[in-house]
């Protein structure tokens, strides 16, 4: 192997762990304003890729793109404002459950609408750039952009805007915040709305490798995966964790090819045994 | 007459199937410091808690400047003007003190009053302004107390509601946070309907006062009266008078518990 190849899978690793990490984003602020892991959140990517195909057949590329987006959110929105709410204070047994079933919904829905087929998506960046006599298709190049873009943000939203402190203070002391005249719920549901849209963006970057198929929801899995080994409370450990994963994994198929699709697990449940809190942990523990 | 900012009339609270207020009826005039003491668990945090919608009653009824405001979401309260500075201060501990207190201003959209107010607040709480881009977590107790009555202030409320501010101070803090908050009343303004255990404090900065005990308001009336009435001398204030009517004491006390 050269050292070429080394970077090469390097490369391909980084970008699949922006891939995991555009995800995981989803989970963390969901989780962080609400407590709850959301389990139908790789659903939420896969239904981002199949909103896209009509939307993108209908306005265009770029505009279809937005419009899927834009769709996902509403869609986080009103499963929040809907339903979600309705279970605040019931048992995280029933939360786990409720958000499962939604999982189910979701794929059981994009089955009946779209089929079971995988349906192959409009590469969107042909060809490939060449970097230092590294070759990389752009498709991989653009997930590391979207991720990068997306982070500074969402980090720019949250700490700069009236509304993102806002909703960093409900998560803080929710009961405050309402003492602050804060419109606690609405911005749960905002927060629901975003984590949605970050996930329909994961599920279009990633749309041309796994094609838009009704079982991609499955990268969800991993994604919690490099979460929880990142650290779940904390949004750069998440993605750390999945840049981490998504680097490993090219190896470890190579090297240890009978842990081929489990070597993410096998690493998170070694850093549950280790250092449970995840490699870096919320700065502080939460007060309850 | 004076405008009356906070009527209650029968209220009754439950936890459950405890019930925790027990038919309080009180009153707020425009401009007034009104005081409610009472032991441990007699319902006072309870009480400003269904004021500021944080829990719901589910009897009678509290009318803010005459307009009903029970069983109403507390961000919706708080629009209203009420402003809820709760027990243990709770402030946002990982957001800033300059963070914190524009927080406070949430609903406003008056920018120049928002400043105005602001340097407002550093001057009444000058340790607030030396540590404007600290954390709050990393502030004494005494100064997240600050905090949460300057954030409080940052609404510009019509009500402030004031969960015992004595609560784990030094006796130097507690009398220079009085002095503050008599300041905020008398210099802009502001109504506030205080609790406290600490009754010597609290009957000083008070024009009047309530004493609750297990839900409901066994005595009120003019808080210099009250700091000199026998059972607030005896069981608040810590003054025991010479056992001469012992039975009578005896009497009184039964119907205190
Ligand atoms: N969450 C709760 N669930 C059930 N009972 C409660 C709850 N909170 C308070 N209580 C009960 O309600 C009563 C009044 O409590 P509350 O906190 O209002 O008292 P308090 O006057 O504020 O006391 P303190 O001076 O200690 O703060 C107490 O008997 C308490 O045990
Ligand atoms: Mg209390």
């Amino acid at each position: 192997m050269t050292s070429q190849d080394i970077l090469n899978l390097l490369l391909i690793g980084i970008s699949q762990g922006c891939a995991y990490g555009l995800v995981a984003l989803g989970f963390v602020l969901i989780y962080k304003a609400t407590e709850i892991v959301n389990f139908s959140h790789g659903e939420f990517m896969m239904l981002g890729g199949f909103v896209s195909l009509p939307l993108i057949a209908f306005f265009g590329f770029w505009p279809g793109i937005i419009c899927a987006v834009l769709a996902m959110a509403v869609t986080g929105f009103l499963l929040d404002s809907l339903v979600m709410r309705r279970i605040i204070g019931e048992s995280q047994a029933s939360v786990f459950i409720l958000t499962v079933a939604f999982g189910f919904i979701f794929r059981s829905f994009a089955g009946m609408v779209w089929g079971w087929e995988a349906i192959p998506f409009p590469d969107f960046f042909t060809g490939s750039l060449n970097v230092g006599g590294l070759t990389m298709r752009t498709n991989r190049i653009a997930i590391i952009v979207a991720t990068v873009v997306l982070c500074v943000l969402l980090y720019a939203f949250f700490s700069r805007t009236k509304v993102g402190i806002a909703m960093q203070a409900a998560s803080q002391n929710q009961l405050a915040a309402y003492y602050m005249s804060i419109p606690v719920k609405t911005l749960v549901s905002v927060v629901w709305a975003l984590g949605a849209a970050v996930a329909a963006v994961a599920g279009i970057f990633n749309a041309p490798f796994t094609q838009v198929d009704t079982h991609v929801g499955g990268l969800g899995l991993k994604a919690l995966a490099g979460a929880i080994v990142g650290g779940f409370g904390s949004i750069p450990g998440a993605l750390l964790g999945c840049i981490l994963i998504g680097v490993m994994e090219p190896f470890s198929d190579l090297f240890f090819p009978t842990l081929k699709g489990v070597s993410a697990y096998a690493l998170m449940l070694v850093v549950l045994f280790v250092r449970p809190e995840g490699l870096i942990a919320q700065t502080f523990a939460k007060k309850v | 007459m004076s405008d009356v900012v906070l009527e209650i009339n029968n209220l009754e609270t439950y936890y459950g199937p405890i019930m925790a207020i027990r038919g309080v009826s009180l009153k707020v005039n425009q401009g007034e410091i009104v005081a409610v003491l009472g032991a441990n668990g007699a319902g006072k945090t309870t009480l400003l808690k269904t004021i500021s919608g944080a829990l719901n009653s589910s009897k009678g009824e509290i009318l803010l400047a005459g307009r009903p405001v029970q069983n109403r979401d507390p961000d919706w309260v708080a629009a209203q003007g009420v402003a809820h500075v709760p027990e243990g201060r709770e402030v946002f501990p990982f957001l800033t003190v300059y963070e914190n207190l524009m927080l406070g201003a949430y609903r406003r959209r008056d920018a120049k009053g928002i400043a105005g107010d602001l340097q407002m607040v550093y001057e009444y709480f000058p340790a607030l302004k030396e540590r404007t881009s600290q954390m709050a977590c990393y502030l004494s107790g005494g100064q997240q107390q600050m905090l949460a009555i300057g954030r409080a202030c940052m609404s510009r409320p019509r009500l402030m509601l004031l969960d015992e501010p004595s609560l784990g101070l030094s006796p130097v803090l507690v009398k220079s946070i009085f002095q503050v908050i008599r300041r905020l009343n008398q210099e802009q303004g502001i109504t506030v309907l205080l609790v406290e255990q600490n009754a010597v404090v609290a009957l000083q900065t008070s024009q009047r006062a309530y004493v609750m005990e297990v839900g409901g308001v066994v005595m009120d009336g003019a808080s210099a009266e009250l700091a000199q009435s026998e059972d607030i001398r005896e069981f608040y204030l810590g003054q025991k008078s010479a056992g001469v009517r012992g039975t009578r004491r005896w009497k009184k006390r039964k119907t205190w518990r």
